[in-house]
């Protein structure tokens, strides 16, 4: 099999998959997170900010999940498949907050009358926590595992979804995505919306230490499986360590009022909590919860090494390319919000 | 109703929704990047206030085209599992390269031509347009190779037989330039400058007819005329290439178009007609072997009909494939007409002196839209019973474990939503469009309180 410093194709997409949604995560988490908060902000001008403070970039950031998307169907076509058709009424509700939330980000700041913005404020705002909640959904689902069969087929109703570990990853990802989004608005405002927002960070901060310690005691109680690496491999145990090191740090540097720190340990937090993720996965990536043999892993889900090898090269060229467009989108929009004419 | 039916009519409906947007904003980022190139050139202040108005109501299109777009990249896998299955590792690929060279660049720098006005040079504020205007014209050449290749395969082979089997990549160059894709991509960009060019002709013309902002619309009104005299012709010719390109390698579609049945006949070409299935017939008004002269350049060349391919080998929805079809043809030529009628009395200087010619430019803006609908219809119905020419079936595609109930409910979501948006989209369009291009656009901050204020004075 084809290798590339060392490490063969399918593992390379595999990290470079589970890379794209880290980077989605970090990036979609700040904007669902500061939508979360949205109707916290009472004042007019307090949430014109807020909406503008993304703006300029939520739809960027929406990219990656495009990207993602697309890398999933090309790279491992059978979990792309799997994943999509066993989700599909969590997935079309996926897709319905997504297109109410583009939709009221567009449509809010288009008309004054009263009734208007508020309605266009709670549908964006309940929709940026929805999708916060699907998207900890479906990670707590693929942690847990599912009924697949041999023809790698989901066989199971999607009511089971619904299980008390998925809703704890959910809200444990809705704290994060509060947390992670209340900082970035504390980069981007000052005046009274900054005091306030520091009131809500110090609660968004308590949640979710709270419900990821919870997460983590019911992981290691009740989905042993997924702890298995780490006892094989105690080397691995430097991720978790790190990841408690970054999270830490949040609080510390935000009671310090020192934000943009405090922004970088949350992004670093979210990508080591995905590098917990895919450790524990791989090289699996749909667990069979039927018989572990009809697991689909990288191997079996890969397209051929040829086409593998294709999109590498794309990556290659496009990643640079993708983080020069969003380095020079944020320095262009850095600092406070100002609003303007051409403002949301 | 069984679920290949919904999940079909759910395919169409969302993709048809969503592909009103896409072109408009080809079309327009073309008709913007020539305006904010013509006020770098020139200096002119209108040329300015021209772009930015026009970057209002793209965003609208782009806001919409991206959120509709995202559902077309998660259908195929809820609703189209053993298809994702068998073309993932050539399909995906394509798909793949789209996100990461084009839309990431589109949207990258979106936020900077919505928003970044004040804050970047001029100059590096035209890049940004342009840079949105090429991601949005890359975005068409990577989804126009994938859907050419359903159409044409190339650059591949099936490995696995019966339920495993999927077509795997075996030359990446033959794939992107399979027989289809170039004349098709050519096609598919200039029915999107149509788009926008209309749009902003009819947009234009309106202020015209009300004596509104009258000299900067008679300056973009001449930048998209221009636009749609040179596409609309250019379309013939993408057009017959297209038609060249189906007679060789999807003869079956070339049948269908032209309602030709005899299985290796002269075939005529219709201007306009009715295909009676039962017959055989087609009634209305035809050239006499006109589809042979245009395939082989011979009015007496046999083309193979229907009945040459088996029953379950050929599409059945004919009539619709051949109104589709002629329909599109015929906008096609209105639209030549039209843009070279104008294009005449803007040479002998009378363009903007017949009340009568904006009206119909008002309304024109719906000929465009209509044509490149039918246009796909044509070419997706055509395709049919495959959804990978000669290889799947769209019958076998679908997703093993999704029940017609799930899907009945995500069609009512997806008609409901998408039948809001488009409200919603045509009041805000309207709202913009009443609006107008302001003259001074730092002024209009606050305009209701002004005037309030104004009576007590």
């Amino acid at each position: 099999m084809a290798t590339f410093l060392g490490i063969d194709y399918p593992s390379w997409w595999f990290l470079l998959i589970g890379g794209v949604f880290s980077g989605y995560a970090i990036l979609d988490g700040f904007d669902l997170g500061a939508g979360a908060w949205h109707l916290f902000f009472r004042k007019e001008k307090s949430r014109r900010i807020a909406l503008n403070a993304v703006g300029p970039v939520w739809d960027g950031n929406e990219v990656w999940l495009v990207i993602g998307g697309g890398a999933l169907f090309a790279g491992f076509p059978h979990v792309y498949a799997t994943l999509f058709s066993a989700m599909y009424v969590p997935f079309m509700l996926f897709l319905l907050f997504l297109i109410l939330r583009a939709i009221s980000i567009e449509f809010r700041s288009k008309e004054e009358m009263k009734w208007w913005r508020s309605m266009w404020d709670t549908i964006y705002s309940v929709a940026s926590i929805a999708l916060a909640l699907a998207l900890g959904l479906v990670l707590g689902n693929v942690l847990q595992g599912m009924p697949i069969g041999a023809d790698k087929e989901f066989a199971g109703s999607w009511l089971m979804f619904l299980n008390p570990y998925a809703f704890l990853t959910a809200f444990t990802t809705l704290a994060l995505f509060m947390m992670h989004g209340a900082i970035y608005l504390l980069m981007k405002t000052e005046g009274r919306l900054y005091t306030k927002l520091t009131v809500l960070l110090k609660r968004a901060i308590i949640a979710f230490i709270l419900l990821f310690s919870l997460t983590s005691l019911y992981t290691l109680i009740y989905i042993p499986h997924l702890s298995d690496d780490f006892k094989a491999q105690p080397a691995l145990f430097v991720v978790p360590v790190l990841t408690f090191l970054a999270i830490a740090n949040i609080p510390r540097m935000a009671a310090k009022r020192k934000f943009k720190p405090a922004f970088f340990f949350s992004a670093l937090s979210i990508a080591l909590l995905l590098a917990l993720v895919a450790i524990e996965l791989y090289p699996t990536v749909l667990l069979s919860t039927l018989d572990p043999a009809y697991s689909i892993d990288v191997y079996t889900a890969a397209s051929s090494e040829k086409s593998l090898g294709i999109m590498l090269l794309f990556a290659a060229i496009g990643i640079p390319l993708v983080g020069g467009y969003t380095y020079f989108v944020y320095k262009t929009f850095a600092g406070k919000v100002e609003l303007d004419e051409m403002s949301y | 109703m069984d679920v290949e039916i919904l999940a079909r009519i759910q395919f169409a409906f969302t993709i048809a929704f969503h592909y009103i947007y896409p072109p408009l904003s080809i079309g327009l980022g073309l008709i913007m990047v020539i305006m904010e190139g013509q006020y770098l050139r020139t200096g002119n202040k209108v040329y300015e206030t021209l772009a930015r108005f026009w970057t209002k109501i793209f965003a609208l299109t782009f806001g919409i085209g991206v959120a509709t777009g995202i559902v077309m990249e998660f259908e195929f896998g809820t609703n189209w599992a053993t298809y994702s299955r068998y073309v993932g590792d050539v399909f995906g690929s394509a798909l793949a390269a789209e996100g990461i060279f084009a839309f990431a660049l589109e949207s990258g720098f979106l936020g900077v031509l919505l928003f970044g006005w004040n804050r970047v040079s001029s100059r590096v504020h035209f890049i940004a347009t342009l840079g949105v205007w090429l991601g949005s014209m890359f975005s068409a050449v990577w989804i126009v190779i994938a859907n050419s290749w359903q159409q044409t395969p190339a650059g591949y082979h099936i490995v696995g037989e019966g339920m495993e089997a999927r077509a795997e990549i075996t030359d990446f160059w033959a794939m992107v330039f399979n027989p289809s894709s170039v004349d098709r991509l050519l096609h598919v960009w200039i029915g999107a400058f149509l788009a926008g060019a209309f749009l902003v002709l009819s947009v234009h013309a309106y202020y015209l007819l009300k004596g509104k902002h009258v000299e900067l619309s008679r300056k973009a009104f001449k930048i998209a005329l221009g636009v749609a005299i040179v596409f609309s012709l250019a379309q013939l010719a993408t057009g017959h290439r297209s038609a060249e390109v189906v007679a060789e390698h999807q003869p079956a579609k070339l049948a269908a178009l032209e309602g030709h049945f005899d299985s290796l006949a002269v075939a005529d070409m219709y201007l306009v007609g009715w295909v009676d299935k039962e017959s055989q017939q087609v009634r209305g008004i035809k050239i006499p072997g006109g589809l042979s002269f245009l395939t082989h350049w011979d009015f007496e060349a046999p083309v193979k009909g229907l009945n040459y391919f088996k029953e379950d080998e050929r599409p059945t929805a004919l009539n619709a494939i051949f109104q589709f079809y002629h329909l599109m043809v015929a906008i096609g030529m209105m639209l030549i007409g039209l843009s070279l009628y104008a294009g005449w009395q803007w040479w002998r200087g009378k363009l903007f002196d017949q009340r009568w010619l904006l009206q119909v430019f008002v309304w024109a803006v719906l000929l465009p839209q209509i044509a490149n609908q039918v246009g796909w219809f044509a070419a997706e119905m055509g395709r049919q019973p495959w959804v990978v020419y000669g290889h799947l079936r769209t019958a076998d595609a679908l997703s093993k474990v999704v029940t017609a109930n799930q899907v009945l409910f995500s069609l009512i979501m997806f008609s409901i939503v998408y039948v809001l948006l488009f409200g919603l989209f045509i009041y805000l369009l309207n709202k913009k469009i009443k609006h107008g291009p302001g003259d001074h656009p730092m002024i209009d901050k606050r305009p209701r309180q002004r005037a309030m204020a104004e009576p007590r004075n």
